[in-house]
């Protein structure tokens, strides 16, 4: 049943151009083997002889045939690396979950490396009782796990202007999609007892930059997490090691990293991060402040241009990834042409609130060249806009928040390219 | 048929994030009791955030004259010596009249809505590498001949806690409170054409036309995993090699010259020249980068960084070659000079 479904629109594609799409199904199915495979035929080492014990790598790391699957950065995006940012290789990636090695990071001042003995939570400002918490004080509170994506405000900002970089990763790359472990934030701000006045907390981070944001109090009681747990073991020095903020759904320059001090107060801050960074200029030279919602976005990351059809014409998966700042992703459409024809995609695996969701469409390839599209419907009925929409919204200069529906050019050979259709 | 096995898929996960909520942490009555007391002296230690309305603006005051001469030693590098900016680090000034054209150029001057927020980041960020070791004295002074590169004031200001509130600047009326709940988000929940939506689809634009992709290099990150495993430190010759402890202490010095020098395998210019081979190389080593007369004058005499070189301009690198363009200070003794030579003779060749 599903499978039918599934399958409906290349044989749509059947009637229309039947020479082609006919060979193509016939040389899909099966085909004969000339001479016996050496792989089966003959004895391999790895069947013949020991493999390496256990302890042989104490903390696993991937197949080496698996090498090429790690985060790049583009050179000549930013000064230098210590203020920098590198990509997710979300077209090597399957699921919903990120695994923690491959999380894009952003840094402003490089990795702050910190002992977790020598780490300090600091609450102050507005509150009854300022405090202060080692990690251990932090470890005693409940805590709760809960699945949220981290996208910085950021990602694909290089393509407003039109289609830049080839693939998945450089232009969707600056997310990822973690299971934290911490604890509410709520309870730490119970603990204090924010005075009735303190509307506004300021996170700030214990690295060089020593990152700030203001966060209303609403979120900040709401859904906020103090994590020091990803994917079930401690953070990455990378992620913010021992302690970051979590701030589901909204940009992820706000998940304040080697988080070390929270301030109560009764104003935002207005900070370098949230007024000559992360705001949103728009085309009359006016700009939009505190833009923390991200919103509903889904990228086709198989087929991209990193990763090319490469078995030729026949049964074909299609997969991608959605996710939405205001709740869960109940639908992607997805289309062949460019837009012409769109249809609804297979989810699967958890949906989850503010988490990443997985979309799959399954579909014979006849071999002609297609232009992919994904369009995501998150759950408050919000429907991903394409780039159009969001330039005449908004104009070319935003660089943050660019959530338009991304466009892969497939040609005959089955390889992938950043284009954009009108 | 599909359709409603979806649906009740979606029922279920809904039901599964709701139960999110019903296990949420308990609070307790009066709180856990966990954490102590934060002491006055460690809350003014961490408490360094500054707002528009001059909440947490120490007492002090600096000019512009004061501003520049700190600008030079610790900004321009990176900045530019009128804020003008190096490589890719940020503009500071100008800019004026840009926002609504093609090319916005946002500086302190043309974007950013409150002076406050350009001494809150200059103290707790600056200068990059060396962070929060400036005076609030060098901060009012800086962050006036900030003000004094965007026109904003005369070369005879100064600024101080007292007229801090005085100021304001030119753009701040320009950013407004996120309204894509008000002007987006009906346009943009519209049941969308699933069906014939258009005539015909063009191609309008291209990723391979600009070509800014880099490169995927698959083999050569195989051959990296492979050495990293095989080999995970390099081990100095035995014979002539550096003393692995001084190597060691070196690399952990070196941290202060990292934002604008690397070195190591890949090391690319920056800020300052990449400095693999350094050791025993003539002064102005470095191909492709900019060097100052002053380091192209002592290329042209067939200088050497030898150990007496290096360990001079390590300590004072102004004295040592007067009108170079590097911003540091120099070192405090010279077996912190005897750690770094040893640590660029480890980690950049000979």
């Amino acid at each position: 049943m599903a499978k039918d479904n599934s399958f409906t629109p290349s044989r749509r594609q059947f009637l229309k151009g039947a020479a082609v799409t006919g060979g193509a199904l016939a040389a899909g199915k099966v085909y004969a083997q000339a001479a016996p495979d050496p792989l089966i035929t003959e004895m391999q080492p790895w069947t013949q002889y020991l493999g390496p014990g256990v302890d042989a790598a104490p903390y696993g790391v991937p197949s080496p045939h698996e090498a090429h699957v790690v985060r790049r950065n583009v050179p000549w995006l930013t000064a230098d690396s210590v203020s920098s940012v590198n990509f997710t290789p979300l077209h090597e990636l399957d699921g919903i979950i990120t695994p923690n090695g491959l999380c894009f990071e952003r840094h402003h001042s490089g990795v702050a490396e910190i002992a977790p003995e020598d780490h300090r939570l600091m609450i102050n400002g507005l509150v009854d009782n300022p405090l202060v918490f080692t990690m251990q004080d932090i470890m005693r509170f409940p805590r709760e796990n809960r699945v949220y994506f981290l996208e910085c405000a950021a990602n694909t900002g290089m393509e407003w202007r039109g289609a830049q970089l080839n693939g998945c990763q450089f232009t969707h790359g600056m997310i990822h999609n973690v299971v934290y472990t911490g604890v509410p934030l709520r309870l730490l701000l119970e603990e204090a007892g924010v005075k009735t006045n303190g509307t506004w907390i300021l996170p700030e981070g214990a690295d060089a930059s020593g990152m700030t944001r203001s966060i209303p109090m609403e979120k900040a009681l709401d859904d906020c997490l103090v994590a020091f747990k990803m994917n079930g073991e401690a953070l990455r020095p990378e992620q913010g090691y021992p302690l970051r903020l979590v701030v589901p759904g909204w940009e992820g320059n706000m998940w304040v990293k080697w988080l070390r001090r929270i301030e109560v107060g009764d104003q935002p801050w207005h900070h370098r991060e949230e007024t000559s960074k992360y705001t949103d200029l728009l085309e009359n030279g006016q700009a939009r402040r505190f833009t923390w919602e991200m919103d509903a976005k889904s990228v086709i990351t198989n087929p991209s241009p990193q990763a090319p059809i490469t078995h030729g014409p026949g049964p074909t998966v299609l997969t991608g990834v959605a996710w939405s700042g205001r709740g869960t992703i109940p639908r992607v459409d997805v289309t062949l042409d460019g837009g012409i024809t769109w249809h609804q995609a297979r989810m699967s695996g958890p949906s989850l609130d503010k988490s990443m969701h997985r979309f799959y469409f399954e579909f014979d390839w006849d071999g002609r060249p297609l232009l992919l599209q994904s369009r995501a419907h998150d759950s408050t009925g919000y429907v991903q806009p394409t780039k159009e929409m969001l330039r005449h919204a908004r104009g070319e200069n935003s660089i943050y928040h660019n959530n338009g529906i991304q466009t892969w050019a497939v040609d005959e050979n089955g390889n992938a390219e950043n284009v954009e259709v009108g | 048929m599909n359709k409603v096995i979806g649906l009740s898929a979606a029922l279920l996960m809904g039901g599964a994030s709701l139960a999110f909520a019903e296990n949420a942490a308990p609070s307790r009555e009066g709180g856990y009791g966990l954490g102590r007391t934060a002491l006055p002296e460690e809350i003014a230690a961490w408490d360094i955030d500054v707002r528009p309305d001059g909440q947490g603006l120490p007492v002090g005051a600096g000019d512009v004259f004061t501003g520049e001469e700190l600008w030079i030693d610790n900004c321009a590098a990176c900045h530019g010596d009128f804020g003008e900016a190096v490589d890719r680090w940020p503009v500071i000034a100008g800019g004026f009249g840009t926002l609504d054209g093609e090319d916005p150029v946002k500086t302190v001057g043309s974007y950013w809505p409150y002076l406050s927020t350009v001494w809150d980041y200059v103290n707790r960020a600056m200068p990059y590498g060396n962070a929060q070791s400036l005076s609030a004295d060098e901060v009012y002074a800086i962050v006036a001949y900030i003000m004094y590169s965007n026109n904003l004031v005369d070369d005879d200001f100064e600024l101080s806690n007292e007229n801090f509130l005085e100021v304001r600047l030119p753009n701040e009326e320009n950013f407004f409170m996120d309204d894509r709940a008000e002007v987006e988000l009906a346009e943009f929940s519209k049941e969308p054409c699933m069906e014939n939506c258009a005539e015909s689809v063009e191609i309008v634009k291209r990723a391979a036309v600009l070509d800014v992709t880099p490169e995927t290099e698959g083999g050569a990150a195989v051959v990296e995993m492979a050495s990293a495993e095989a080999a995970p430190e390099p081990t100095p010759a035995a014979d002539t090699g550096p003393d692995p402890a001084l190597v060691a202490a070196g690399e952990d010095l070196f941290r202060s010259c990292r934002s604008c020098h690397q070195i190591g395998e890949g090391a690319r210019n920056g800020a300052g020249p990449q400095l693999n081979g350094i050791y025993g190389a003539t002064f102005a080593h470095a191909d492709g980068f900019r060097y100052s007369p002053a380091f192209e004058a002592a290329r042209d005499e067939g200088r050497v960084w030898d150990d007496e070189a290096l360990t001079g301009y390590l300590m004072d690198p102004r004295g040592y070659l007067p009108n170079n363009r590097m911003a540091f200070r120099g070192l405090r003794d010279t077996a912190e000079a005897e750690a770094i030579i040893a640590y660029l003779r480890s980690a950049g060749g000979e």
